[in-house]
């Protein structure tokens, strides 16, 4: 069976980097990126590897800020 | 590719001003969504606390009205006895509805109005620095209680679920978390259902919030999650506590 393939999309300068996100996604793809700050002052979350997301939405659940959108195909 | 989650018409544009990790934001959000769902936005009229969540009025994409501290459930009784087609829910912190307001909102229940609430309970007043409220732990440190709250003087911490459901005409009492996503989920439903007892004229619902406030509590937001779940949920057990559908 094929995975599930997804695809998040974070509105990074509302980002406040609380890191909630980081610690629900289920394969892990999710980090702060350290090396930038955004138009607040945090290092906003942000994704590498986006072939490996699932869609499964469970950043966009526990994100307080509501910043982050979810497709699936 | 399909959306699958994107922000909801529930809410406004405007940015949360809470602090970074604060679950307000979620239970704001899955608030919104109900109201969207049930397709009750144009007829929502919301009553925001004191506290925290005092600009609760600019994020929620429905009429909105500010209560003096602790009396949402009293300007929330007048505006649905005026406008009873209009669906009238109230959103408080523990510092606003189990402290100042715990007349209003034991009467609003025991009158049985026709309102709903979101009551947050975060063991701590927020806004004003993180002093005690009624809702903090035995040993919880606070800014009023340097050494941690001790229960021969203070008490303990007050289960206002369980309070309010003791009183008759209290619909529908249910406490849920969001620690989790699954949790969030489960928060959400009891929401809708709390909606749904308004809409069906059953009688008052409240459903109980238990939420985190990692600048009060001097943690990082992830180890705010988690003291929620060791310490916060054995004391503040989840569960539905009334329902109006349970004779079904």
């Amino acid at each position: 069976m094929a995975k599930a393939k997804g695809k998040v999309t974070f509105d990074e300068a509302r980002c406040k980097g609380c890191g909630l996100c980081v610690t629900v996604c289920p394969v892990g793809i999710i980090k702060l990126d350290t090396s930038r700050i955004n138009v607040k002052g945090y290092h906003p979350a942000t994704v590498d590897e986006m072939d490996k997301c699932i869609g499964c939405a469970n950043c966009a659940t526990m994100c307080p800020d509501v910043i982050i959108s979810v497709e699936r195909e | 590719m399909a959306v699958v989650f994107n922000k909801t018409q529930g809410l406004t544009e405007k940015e949360f001003h809470y602090c970074p990790g604060c679950t307000h934001g979620i239970i704001h959000r899955i608030t919104a969504e109900v109201l969207e769902e049930l397709g009750v936005l144009g007829d929502a009229i919301g009553v925001a606390p004191v506290g925290c969540s005092v600009l609760a009025y600019d994020y929620f994409n429905c009429d909105m009205n500010e209560a003096a501290h602790g009396r949402a459930p009293a300007v929330a009784t007048g505006i649905k006895r005026a406008l009873p087609d209009k669906v009238v829910f109230t959103y408080q912190g523990d510092g606003d509805l189990a402290s100042i307001g715990a007349a209003e909102v034991v009467h609003a229940a025991h009158r049985g109005e026709k309102i709903t609430t979101i009551f947050v309970n975060n063991a701590i007043y927020g806004m004003t620095g993180g002093q005690m409220a009624p809702t903090t732990l035995v040993g919880q440190k606070a800014t009023t209680a340097p050494y941690g709250r001790d229960e021969s003087l203070c008490g303990q911490p007050l289960k206002v679920s369980e309070m309010l459901a003791t009183i008759n005409g209290a619909a529908f009492v249910e406490r849920v978390a969001v620690d989790t996503p699954a949790n969030i989920r489960k928060a959400k439903k009891a929401i809708k259902k709390a909606f749904e007892c308004q809409l069906e004229g059953k009688g008052y619902a409240i459903v109980e919030v238990l939420s985190t406030c990692p600048t009060n509590w001097g943690m990082t937001p992830v180890d705010a999650i988690s003291w929620l779940q060791e310490n916060m949920m054995p004391y503040y057990p989840m569960g539905n506590l009334r329902n109006p559908w349970e004779v079904e």
